[in-house]
């Protein structure tokens, strides 16, 4: 993991791997949103509501991977010192508070003609919600230790302690009363039918290949930033020495 | 009294959110990643 330590190595590799993830991630999350839209069959209680499933689940997912890779990324700041960790974590934290934005959005939409309103006050819509709150803590943590110079160490305990609320969304729906359904997907065993369990699978791998794409766009942004100021930085360094040393000649 | 909704209009709604909302956070990373870039090779160049 060291290896891609060097930002010059890693952003060979990251200008191979953007493309790479990006255009087929748009490609099959197309595909299986097409279905969803046009082929997939209507639910026998949910109607044609449940083509929602190929949006929410997926955006839910990447909500949660989202601050699952903040808090590996934060590990691997805090433990190995990893020069690129903070920058991944950083990445990670747009396109997770998008996602899980996305996941809240749909899920009302999807809840009105379901459910018979937009919102409840129940643990897994409660504790999605705080984790939306909890990617703009973190945004706005990181971008003040990027500004101020810092390390960025408060915002690597952060996104490590925010990380318990992951679990909570999980189990939301097993520990409290709730009118979202139980989990539906479990380790080795499935309640959908595979008319729409494979397509929902591929939805959640095209957007999976996206959420990586854009965070790795990220991360050339980033480092790209830091690079130009740090020139900039050292050049202005260099003028502010030679008017110093021409000053003292006059 | 049983309210009528018609079903596609939520699906619509919902699409167009998920689409919309991805493509313009794709949009946006790549247009920054790219200004970034740019300014990192101006900043070379001087």
């Amino acid at each position: 993991m060291h290896g891609f330590a060097n930002p010059a190595r890693f952003l060979r590799l990251a200008r191979w791997l953007t493309p790479l993830c990006l255009l087929p991630g748009i490609a099959i999350a197309a595909v299986a949103l097409a279905y969803g839209l046009i082929w997939a069959p209507a639910d026998r209680l949910m109607g044609d509501t449940v083509r929602i499933l190929f949006l929410h689940v997926p955006a839910a997912w990447l909500g949660m991977a989202g601050w699952m890779t903040i808090a590996g990324a934060s590990v691997t700041e805090l433990v190995w010192r990893h020069p690129l960790a903070a920058i991944a974590a950083r990445a990670a934290a747009v396109p997770g508070a998008v996602f899980t934005a996305l996941c809240l959005a749909t899920g009302s939409i999807w809840g009105r003609p379901t459910w018979g309103t937009w919102w409840v006050w129940d643990g897994r819509l409660t504790s999605m919600l705080v984790l939306l709150f909890l990617y703009f803590g973190y945004i706005a943590l990181s971008d003040v230790a990027r500004r101020d110079g810092g390390n960025g160490r408060v915002a690597a305990i952060f996104g490590i302690v925010g990380a318990i609320n992951v679990p909570i969304i999980n189990r939301s729906v097993v520990w409290w009363n709730s009118l979202h359904q139980p989990p539906s997907i479990t380790m080795g065993k499935s309640a959908i039918d595979a008319a729409f369990l494979w397509p929902l699978l591929a939805a959640a791998f095209g957007f999976t290949l996206i959420f990586a794409g854009v965070v790795l766009m990220r991360m050339r942004a980033i480092l790209a930033e830091a690079q130009a100021e740090a020139r900039l930085r050292r050049k202005a360094f260099a003028a502010d020495e030679a008017a110093e040393a021409f000053g003292g000649f006059a | 009294m049983r309210e009528a909704f018609d079903q596609w209009n939520f699906v619509i709604a919902a699409y167009a959110v998920g689409v919309i909302g991805t493509a313009l956070m794709i949009a946006w990373a790549w247009l920054t990643m790219r200004r970034a870039e740019q300014r990192r090779d101006e900043s070379r160049k001087r």
